[in-house]
């Protein structure tokens, strides 16, 4: 990725050369361009085509997002019920991912999902423990939520 | 009296402004209300976070119609969603190793489980290592 990143500086640069203007714009267009020319020759150069993984990280920010604003309107259900019927506890959850910064990640987004906290990472990176607000009729929801988020983290890292 | 573009953009601005500063009270109702450390947590985490973030968000659109644009605010609110997460994890993870009690509401203690299981084991272990060093 970083590759191919580097290949389409190089093409904008060159374009900047050969128009002889040296500006943001001219720059942008260069960029542009070596997008495409990477696209059409993206059987030829090792990794996928990289906009692809951009894409998804576009959408993997899109779903946090929206976590974070449901999270939210969760909150304040809890907060103004005059009796939140609340069952809080601990469960765990077993991990796919491997590296430290999806499972970093992982966390950071189940921390900010409706209902979740992370508290615990268990030592051999296997399992993390998650303290949820409402453990009964969540859990497996929240399984759920976990697969889709699981999901969209390897989508970007492999 | 007539209302521009800027003025429809600068309203957008105070709004979100608005709501921030709403989600902070309820986040703070929140830390107020709940029983014990690691539901407060809940709300600190979420809530102030989504608080901040609309402020800096609503500050942002304010100035750029304004003056200009200012980077150093989507730094703000880069540093905060990555940040606070974390702070929210670190302080509720101290909670449990200091021992704090959960509300008596709680129905389900898996990581509790997991630790007594280990440290049994490493009790049997112990006394396994200590009894072959007698023999």
């Amino acid at each position: 990725m970083a590759f191919q990143i580097v290949i389409n500086l190089i093409i904008a640069v060159m374009w900047m050369f050969l128009s002889e203007s040296y500006t943001g714009v001219s720059f942008i267009t260069g960029y542009l361009l070596g997008i495409l020319l990477l696209f059409l020759l993206r059987r030829f150069i090792p990794g996928n085509f990289y906009m692809h993984r951009f894409f998804k990280i576009i959408k993997l920010v899109l779903i946090f997002t929206k976590e974070l604003v449901l999270s939210n309107v969760e909150m304040v259900k809890y907060i103004y019920t005059p009796e939140p019927d609340v069952e809080p506890g601990i469960f765990e959850l077993p991990l796919d991912l491997t590296s430290n910064w999806e499972i970093n990640l992982l966390a950071n987004f189940i921390s900010l999902t409706p209902g979740t906290l992370t508290i615990a990472v268990s030592e051999d990176n296997s399992k993390l423990y998650i303290h949820a607000m409402n453990i009964e009729n969540i859990d497996e929801e929240i399984r759920s939520i976990k697969n889709t988020f699981e999901k969209a983290i390897m989508e970007v890292t492999r | 009296m007539p209302l521009s573009v800027s003025d429809i953009v600068e309203f957008l601005g105070v709004l979100l402004i608005l709501i921030g500063s709403i989600m902070a009270v309820i986040s703070a109702i929140g830390i107020i209300r709940f029983p014990d450390v690691y539901t407060r947590s809940h709300a600190g985490t979420k809530s102030s976070t989504l608080a901040v973030l609309l402020t800096l968000l609503g500050a942002l659109i304010f100035f750029w119609v304004r003056d200009s644009f200012s980077v150093r605010l989507i730094l703000g609110i880069v540093f905060v969603f990555l940040t606070a997460p974390v702070s929210g994890h670190l302080i509720s993870r101290a909670a449990y190793r200091a021992r704090v009690k959960m509300s008596d509401l709680t129905v389900e203690d898996e990581l509790g489980d997991a630790i007594r299981a280990y440290e049994e084991d490493n009790d049997d272990s112990d006394k396994e290592a200590k009894g072959d060093k007698g023999e």
